[in-house]
């Protein structure tokens, strides 16, 4: 019997936990270890975050899913890989710290056959001064990462929407915390969902709302822009969010490295090096991502993290992680396998991979400080990542495969983005864009990167309809409900 | 302008030569169909089509 343990139950791990029981069966053994008792349908936090919906709508207990499945759940946060095993024996295992009522604070040896790192990111909050320590948001700002987060923020936003019904102006500032931040889409749909709640209520005019991003232009997503197919032009996501914005009547900074937040007040420096203020009644601002600080031990005890590990504290995979400046980034330098190229029964999806480089322009301000989005690798792409995972896995064990039989490569498939811009079964709108490949190609797609007849984007109700169907079926997807393995990723 | 005009009802709002005036503002067509129901229902159907495509296009 072998065992696979599941690190992480986001979209990616659970994604590879439950295909990876589907396909090994009794025979053999899927252990998840994940920190939280919660799954959580990230992309609805939105909709918390403006009262639309509840905590409960967007999260479910895991542990009943799990023990219908099969799957052995640990409770628990990993702490340390040790893939050669200890002094006196070979097999390799994690040590793990329980976080349960019942026993947490105590660590135990987990061995495992084969690893999926599926562990998320690590919210670093404390890359920037003021906007919260370590994983903890600070007292300024609010963000909507978790589902508690985002029922916190409602809390804020309705008291802003009290104070404007008794007259008192508010200013809005949403966007990122820091220049090498990723998920530029939740802050954007957290913008729109907020615009429309303002509007809804009748108070919209009492209110100045401000956009800012890291991104170079608005629309970058991470992503360097993408051409939609629109009206016989391939248009810039530039044009199509300008757009948006200008219709909404909301302002932008893009560009920006918030480099400190105070209570109503943050600090930024710009692409050009200077360096300005803004003001704020209410600010959510999405922190930078980082590897969640797992340790790595080699069977004498030495570390070896940096050999597992990228800086930033993401799973090395089969990328090319020497390809050096932009000029020379190539669709193929994206992992295919997320093998671990130093010990092969390890992989990693989702966030937890490490990429090996952003997908737009980096630019340096005359200060020295890099400003770039990291690439987005949530949603869609994850949990494809986690099932191509699963089913290598399943080979290798199964079938005595002795390299990955399955790829999930970011630059070979594309996504679809349902990006809401307000809640409402009739005055709902959201832009349903889908973007092939994610990552550009542009040897394959000259000039543009991708293939205009697979990237489109539109706004309107039907894209609304869609991410609200969205929601109830990928939770009843995760859920294990009958049929869940049809619903595609 | 006059009062009630599609121009102060679409893009009274936009100061000329910010950041705002310089792109594309849906008026009254391009906006009534985004929640027109009968034509949204089309687009739900052409949405999920390309989606599929997507999808099928994706798996390895």
């Amino acid at each position: 019997m072998a065992r696979l343990v599941v690190m992480g139950a986001g979209v990616s791990g659970h994604t590879a936990a439950t295909f990876a029981k589907k396909y090994l069966g009794k025979k053999h053994e899927v252990v998840v270890v994940a920190p939280n008792s919660n799954w959580n349908w990230i992309p609805s936090n939105i909709w918390v975050g403006v009262g639309e919906m509840t905590k409960e709508d967007v999260t479910f207990a895991l542990a009943p899913v799990y023990k219908k499945a099969g799957i052995d759940f640990r409770q628990a946060k990993a702490v340390s890989i040790h893939p050669e095993g200890k002094a006196d024996s070979d097999t390799p295992y994690i040590t793990i710290e329980y976080t349960d009522d019942e026993r947490s604070g105590q660590s135990e040896e987990l061995e495992y056959d084969y690893l999926i790192n599926a562990t998320g990111p690590k919210l670093n909050f404390g890359a920037t001064a003021g906007l919260g320590e370590g994983s903890n948001i600070g007292e300024h700002t609010v963000s909507v990462c978790t589902a508690d987060h985002a029922a916190h923020a409602n809390l804020e936003l309705q008291a802003c929407i009290e104070k404007m019904k008794n007259g008192e102006r508010q200013k809005f500032l949403i966007g990122t915390g820091h220049g090498m931040c990723t998920c530029q889409g939740a802050a954007f749909e957290y913008i729109f969902n907020i615009e429309k709640t303002l509007n809804d209520a009748g108070v919209r005019d009492m209110a100045d709302m401000k956009w800012i991003s890291n991104e170079s232009f608005l629309g970058d997503f991470g992503m360097g822009g993408i051409h939609f197919s629109m009206g016989g032009y391939a248009t810039s996501s530039k044009i199509f969010s300008e757009s948006l914005y200008s219709e909404r009547g909301l302002d932008w900074i893009i560009g920006a490295h918030v480099t400190k937040v105070e209570e109503g007040k943050i600090e930024y420096e710009l692409l050009d090096g200077s360096m300005d203020e803004e003001t704020f009644d209410f600010a959510m601002l999405i922190p930078p991502f980082a590897g969640v600080g797992l340790k790595a031990y080699a069977k004498d005890g030495a570390d070896i993290t940096d050999t597992i590990f990228a800086p930033n504290g993401f799973m090395k995979v089969d990328a090319k992680y020497d390809a050096g400046a932009y000029e020379n980034w190539q669709a193929s330098d994206w992992p295919h396998t997320l093998q671990n190229p130093t010990y092969g029964n390890m992989f990693a999806v989702g966030i937890a991979f490490a990429p090996p480089h952003p997908i737009s322009k980096p630019i340096t301000t005359p200060n020295g400080t890099l400003i770039v989005p990291t690439p987005p690798r949530t949603g869609m792409p994850s949990a494809m990542m986690g099932k191509a995972v699963a089913q290598s896995i399943s080979d290798m064990i199964k079938k005595g495969a002795t390299e990955p039989t399955h790829t999930a490569c970011m630059a070979e498939m594309g996504a679809a983005c349902v990006a809401s811009a307000g809640k409402g079964l009739f005055t709902g709108t959201a832009a349903a864009m889908t973007v092939y490949p994610i990552v550009p190609d542009f040897e394959k797609y000259p000039g543009v990167g991708r293939d205009m007849n697979g990237t489109t984007g539109e706004l309107g109700l039907a894209a609304h309809w869609i991410k609200h169907i969205l929601h109830h079926i990928f939770i009843w997807k995760a859920k294990l409900k009958p049929g869940w393995t049809l619903i595609p990723e | 302008m006059a009062e009630g005009s599609k121009e102060k009802k679409h893009l009274g709002h936009i100061q000329p030569y910010s950041p705002q005036a310089g792109t594309m503002v849906p008026m009254g067509a391009q906006k009534f169909f985004r929640t027109c129901v009968l034509w949204q229902l089309v687009r739900f159907v052409v949405i999920n089509f390309r989606m599929t495509i997507l999808i099928l296009k994706s798996h390895h």
